[in-house]
């Protein structure tokens, strides 16, 4: 079986025909794998699937992710998570079990505009989905530059086992929280490490598609590191 | 519609028609996708003398919140003439044309869009008739299917449009307004061509089965024409400055 990467398709174009998996983004036509939205196809092990280059962010469950709180209700706060659906992140899971809607104010805890690192708990579309800030790494975000990043992008940001975004961080001394729905906050003490971390980022959405991007970034960030 | 009397010749001796065209060409179709900033898509298109401004939202959440559906997306579309797109004045309150090409675009994209994948919410379709000269809907639908692979938005296949008809006896591809105006017979297909398949078919006018079945053939044909240039669009936009395969 053939594994071949990266070819650019476009909703309608058959990616391949034959025994294979159609998997994310794609649709079986009878043999023909057909993509259905932008992107580049890549074939591995007969599972086709195509990486989109555009498209909104659709919760999946255990995604981190970054969001700003909306609102809140007596037993759950909402969270804007740059999706058509809205985060819901429960008051118990911040007060404990022994929560009380009569007794807590949820506003004393999360404020309106607050950001938040959380992990999907459930997301499967019949209810908004289910968020948590008890773990490692989760929670609120005191300070940090918040960057709104296209969530089709996000996997060129982390790169190859993380290598883009460490990349980026080693150069910079920056610390970046990514969150799979595209909102990113980069952190760093030093101000040119800042400015010069969010024009890398800047760098990897406009040449996204781009096969040397790797080297692109590193060439840029050492350019401005003098 | 149903052969008017009029001064101007809609195809001369040698077959060539009214604007220089043969009868089995279309008029120069031009798209360009992703034109607005503030749309998650959008597309214009030129369709000869048409040109037609398209934005897409979505999926978002749906208000009223009554529409919304458990089960699926919904699709909204909404076709629009500017006043200034005709000759006279065109009041820009929706007409009952309007309303009904709305109605036909939304049923020619929905085969298309894959919207079982986002339940309770809407994918809302803007098209904006900048200037008219007959066909418009079929440019519609072809810059709207544009629009909505910009924004991201799964489809199973682009849909393309583009119409047949019949002017002096005789059968042609992609009738403009004068051919509209004052030809016997006008009929707009909407096709998936990867997948072959209609999901628009309207006639106006008269037409033989045999005059019928040729229309379909050349009109299919007209469709495979215009989603080239639909598929050039999107490959200028995305995949321009990469190195692609």
């Amino acid at each position: 079986m053939t594994n071949e990467k990266n070819r650019h398709v476009i909703p309608g174009e058959v990616i391949v025909s034959g025994q294979y998996r159609a998997e994310q983004n794609t649709v079986l036509d009878g043999d023909k794998v057909l993509a259905t939205v932008i992107g580049l196809s890549d074939i591995h092990d007969g599972n086709v699937r195509v990486i989109p280059l555009t498209g909104g962010y659709y919760p999946k469950d255990d995604d981190l992710v970054v969001g700003k709180i909306a609102s809140h209700s007596a037993m759950s706060w909402e969270v804007d998570i740059n999706s058509c659906y809205a985060g819901m992140l429960p008051a118990t899971d911040v007060f404990g079990r022994d929560f009380s809607s009569h007794s807590d104010d949820l506003s004393s805890k999360l404020k309106n505009g607050d950001l938040i690192v959380a992990r999907i708990v459930n997301a499967d579309k019949t209810r908004d989905p289910l968020l948590t800030i008890s773990g490692r790494e989760l929670g609120t975000i005191d300070s940090g530059e918040l960057i709104e990043f296209s969530p089709s992008k996000v996997p060129r940001l982390i790169g190859k086992r993380g290598s883009m975004i460490q990349m980026i961080e080693g150069a910079t001394g920056a610390q970046i929280i990514i969150g799979q729905n595209g909102m990113l906050v980069v952190s760093c003490d030093d101000p040119n490490g800042l400015l010069k971390a969010i024009q890398a980022i800047e760098l990897v959405e406009e040449k996204v598609h781009v096969a040397n991007l790797t080297d692109l970034v590193n060439e840029m960030l050492e350019s401005k590191g003098e | 519609m149903g052969g008017r009397d009029t001064d101007i010749v809609l195809l001369d001796e040698n077959g060539i028609r009214s604007d220089g065209r043969k009868v089995n060409e279309t008029r120069k179709v031009s798209i360009k996708a992703g034109v607005l900033k503030n749309a998650n898509g959008s597309a214009y298109i030129e369709f000869g003398e048409n040109k037609i401004l398209v934005g897409v939202y979505g999926p978002r959440d749906v208000h009223p919140k009554h529409m919304s559906d458990t089960d699926t997306g919904i699709l909204r579309c909404r076709y629009h003439m500017a006043p200034f797109s005709v000759g006279e004045r065109k009041n820009p309150a929706p007409s009952r044309r309007e309303i009904e090409i709305s109605k036909v675009i939304k049923e020619a994209l929905e085969p298309a869009v894959m919207l079982k994948q986002f339940p309770r919410t809407a994918v809302d379709v803007y098209m904006e008739i900048l200037q008219a000269d007959g066909g418009t809907r079929c440019a519609a639908l072809t810059g709207a299917s544009v629009a909505l692979a910009d924004a991201g938005i799964p489809m199973r296949d682009l849909v393309a449009g583009c119409a047949a008809g019949k002017a002096a006896d005789t059968v042609i591809l992609d009738v403009n307004n004068e051919e509209d105006q004052a030809g016997q017979a006008d009929l707009p297909i909407g096709y998936m061509p990867n997948l072959e398949k209609i999901t628009l078919l309207q006639l106006d006018g008269v037409l033989t089965p045999d005059e019928y079945k040729k229309c379909i053939e050349i009109g299919i044909d007209g469709c495979k024409q215009v989603y080239e240039i639909q598929k050039k669009a999107l490959q200028e936009k995305y995949f321009s400055n990469g190195e692609g395969k």
